[in-house]
């Protein structure tokens, strides 16, 4: 049994090691490739570990510096932080498989350097106990998306480019002006001492501010309503594996934040459940509805990613048990299903040439099995038992009902009934109609063994999700009672001694 | 001394939110970085400004009665790189974006997102 202080820093020093190795081995791009491959596969053995380690209801915690709570910057894991960083080890696997056949990125050598860049930030984001900490591993991801999303230099991808930088660093300014707020008003960073702390705050005006102020720094993250125009505005630009990783990881990492700090520094009262449920209707509706106006597969993908937050958000809203619990299902589901249709978003694309509906087609015919492939996350996105997506809609829609919030639970049906249009319009399109005449060419004949593997792996998962829930449901329901139980997480972190000077 | 911090505070995110909706890009760097350097002061206020005695345990003693806050001049140190890398590269990206595009106004900057998309549903049409 491994100390709690090795289990919390090896996801960490996986992908810094991956990083430090993939950009000395420039100039070997082969065998940089599978350095990468392995760096990504020691993450995912590193967070299976955690996960295993966390998996019984006791929540890890560390110092670093061996600085005494709140003093030192602390580490920290509960269910949910392990199962956010072993979902994010599977993806960083999956599409490390996924791009060795993928003829986009080679030729690159900054990409991988880069990806393992956006891993460490994504997964230092999820493990830390400091919300200046937060901050930091907030920067180190962006910085790294930034390259990503600009690495090919086209003038499509620069001029998202400056949009996305733009955009992200003024809110991320905003986000440090709230931490800056937080530390004058109670006079600590750590997250468990903050949440013993703010309670005692006794203007309530300063409370409700400075939660505002964290929403909106994390709503942009999370690209919720109404300030998602970064998302719509950069993603179709990027190449597949670089959009399936953001796709899958960077506005999960907002809702993890917003997850976090709405159940342990700002636990969600009246006003503030009705200020996040109609934010979470309004993102579902938007985007769902930007889906619904595009003939650009990347375009509708990119507009659902911001509608399958607002699922994400309502358990947030909620903050009953049963409705965090599905919130946590969603995200791993989302995670799963998102990044499987981008990739294969882009075997489609190299298969017919083109990303627009309107000029490919016949897909069914020329690639069955990429059909059946595409129908698992397709209809799972969408909501249809028995696949992941009913039972997290599922959680969702019940909580809501639950609790009378009809509202919340209506919007997510009907939203679920539209996402399936757009849905059946990719497949349509893209497989059913006969081909238009003139079709562009494929674009390369090459093998697609690895990106067919990493999208049968990914299907493979959410069909394991639909057809066995009980054990998913139930990890999510403890860690949502983890969630809800905050005190659990402060004695973790403080040892029991909730006061100390 | 507080006032006086805040009101510039203030001027300088005002400033910076005027440079920031400026439609040049360059402009909008210019912004970013008083934004940032506005966030610093914040930190600053915040961590309050009493006593200005160093943070030092004299001889003798293990702990200190009086001292300024050391904190937030680290935290302001890790923001003052973050913000600069950041910038560096935004500068790299939109002297980049200016070799190939040749432009600065973000108004004119439709590559990505192509006006015409927003009247036909199609935006491969559009482009013909």
């Amino acid at each position: 049994m491994m100390s709690s202080h090795a289990l919390l820093t090896f996801p960490i020093a996986a992908p810094l090691v991956g990083l430090a190795l993939t950009t000395l081995l420039w100039r070997t791009p082969r065998l940089q490739r599978w350095t990468s491959l392995t760096a990504s596969a020691a993450f995912l053995w590193s967070a299976i570990v955690l996960l295993s380690a966390t998996m019984d209801g006791t929540i890890l915690a560390t110092q670093f510096g061996s600085w005494q709570a709140p003093f030192g910057i602390s580490f920290v894991a509960d269910n949910l932080t392990a199962a956010m960083v072993l979902i994010t080890a599977i993806m960083a696997v999956v599409i490390a498989v996924y791009q060795l056949t993928d003829p986009e990125e080679s030729g690159r050598p900054m990409f991988h350097p880069l990806y393992h860049g956006l891993l460490l930030g994504v997964t230092g984001a999820f493990m830390t106990g400091d919300i200046f900490n937060m901050y930091v591993w907030f920067e180190i991801m962006l910085i790294a998306s930034f390259g990503l999303l600009v690495l090919g230099g086209t003038k499509e991808q620069l001029d998202a480019g400056v949009k996305y930088v733009m955009l992200n660093l003024v809110m991320t300014t905003v986000f440090l002006v709230a931490v800056a707020f937080l530390y004058g008003a109670t006079g600590t960073l750590n997250m468990a001492d903050l949440a013993h702390r703010v309670p005692m705050i006794e203007n309530t005006g300063l409370v409700a501010t400075l939660a505002l102020l964290f929403l909106l720094a994390f709503a942009s993250k999370a690209a919720l309503f109404p300030l998602f125009f970064w998302l719509p505005a950069s993603y179709h630009t990027a190449s597949t594996p670089v959009l399936a990783i953001f796709a899958a990881l960077l506005t999960k990492v907002g809702v993890y934040a917003i997850v976090r700090c709405f159940t342990l520094i700002f636990p969600v009262t009246e006003g503030l459940s009705t200020i996040i449920g109609t934010i979470a209707a309004l993102t579902m509706i938007t985007g769902v509805l930007g889906a619904a106006s595009h003939f650009d597969i990347r375009k509708i993908l990119s507009f659902h990613i911001i509608s399958q937050i607002g699922y994400m958000l309502v358990g947030v809203a909620l903050a009953t048990p049963l409705a965090l619990a599905g919130s946590v299902l969603y995200i791993v589901h989302h995670i799963i299903v998102k990044a499987n249709l981008f990739l294969i978003g882009g075997v489609i694309k190299r298969k017919s040439g083109s990303y627009q509906l309107k000029q490919i087609g016949g897909l069914h015919r020329t690639a069955p099995f990429l059909a059946i492939l595409f129908c698992i996350p397709a209809l799972s996105l969408a909501g249809l038992p028995p696949l992941s997506g009913f039972w997290a809609k599922y959680l969702v829609v019940k909580p809501s009902l639950d609790v009378g919030s009809w509202y919340l639970a209506a919007t997510a049906l009907i939203v679920g009934v539209l996402t399936l249009y757009s849905m059946l319009k990719i497949w349509n399109e893209a497989f059913w109609k006969t081909p238009v005449m003139a079709a562009p060419a494929p674009e390369s004949t090459g093998s697609f063994k690895a990106q067919y593997a990493a999208i049968i792996v990914l299907s493979a998962i959410t069909l394991c999700i639909g057809l066995n829930p009980e054990p998913f449901v139930a990890f999510s329901v403890e860690s949502a009672n983890q969630l809800t139980d905050s005190s659990r997480y402060i004695n973790a972190v403080l040892g029991g001694s909730n006061a100390p000077n | 001394m507080e006032p006086l911090y805040i009101i510039t505070i203030g001027v300088m995110a005002g400033v910076a939110a005027y440079l920031l909706m400026s439609r040049n890009v360059l402009r909008m760097v210019l912004g970013l970085l008083l934004l940032g350097n506005a966030a610093n002061l914040t930190i600053f206020v915040a961590g309050r400004m009493g006593s200005n005695l160093p943070p030092l345990v004299s001889a003798g003693e293990t702990t200190i009665a009086i001292s300024a806050n050391p904190l937030p001049q680290a935290l302001i140190l890790t923001a003052i790189v973050i913000s600069f890398s950041l910038v560096a590269f935004t500068v790299v990206l939109l002297h980049k974006t200016w070799q190939r595009l040749q432009i600065v106004d973000t108004e004119k900057m439709r590559e990505a997102e192509p006006v015409e998309s927003t009247h036909t549903v199609d935006g491969s049409e559009a482009r013909q």
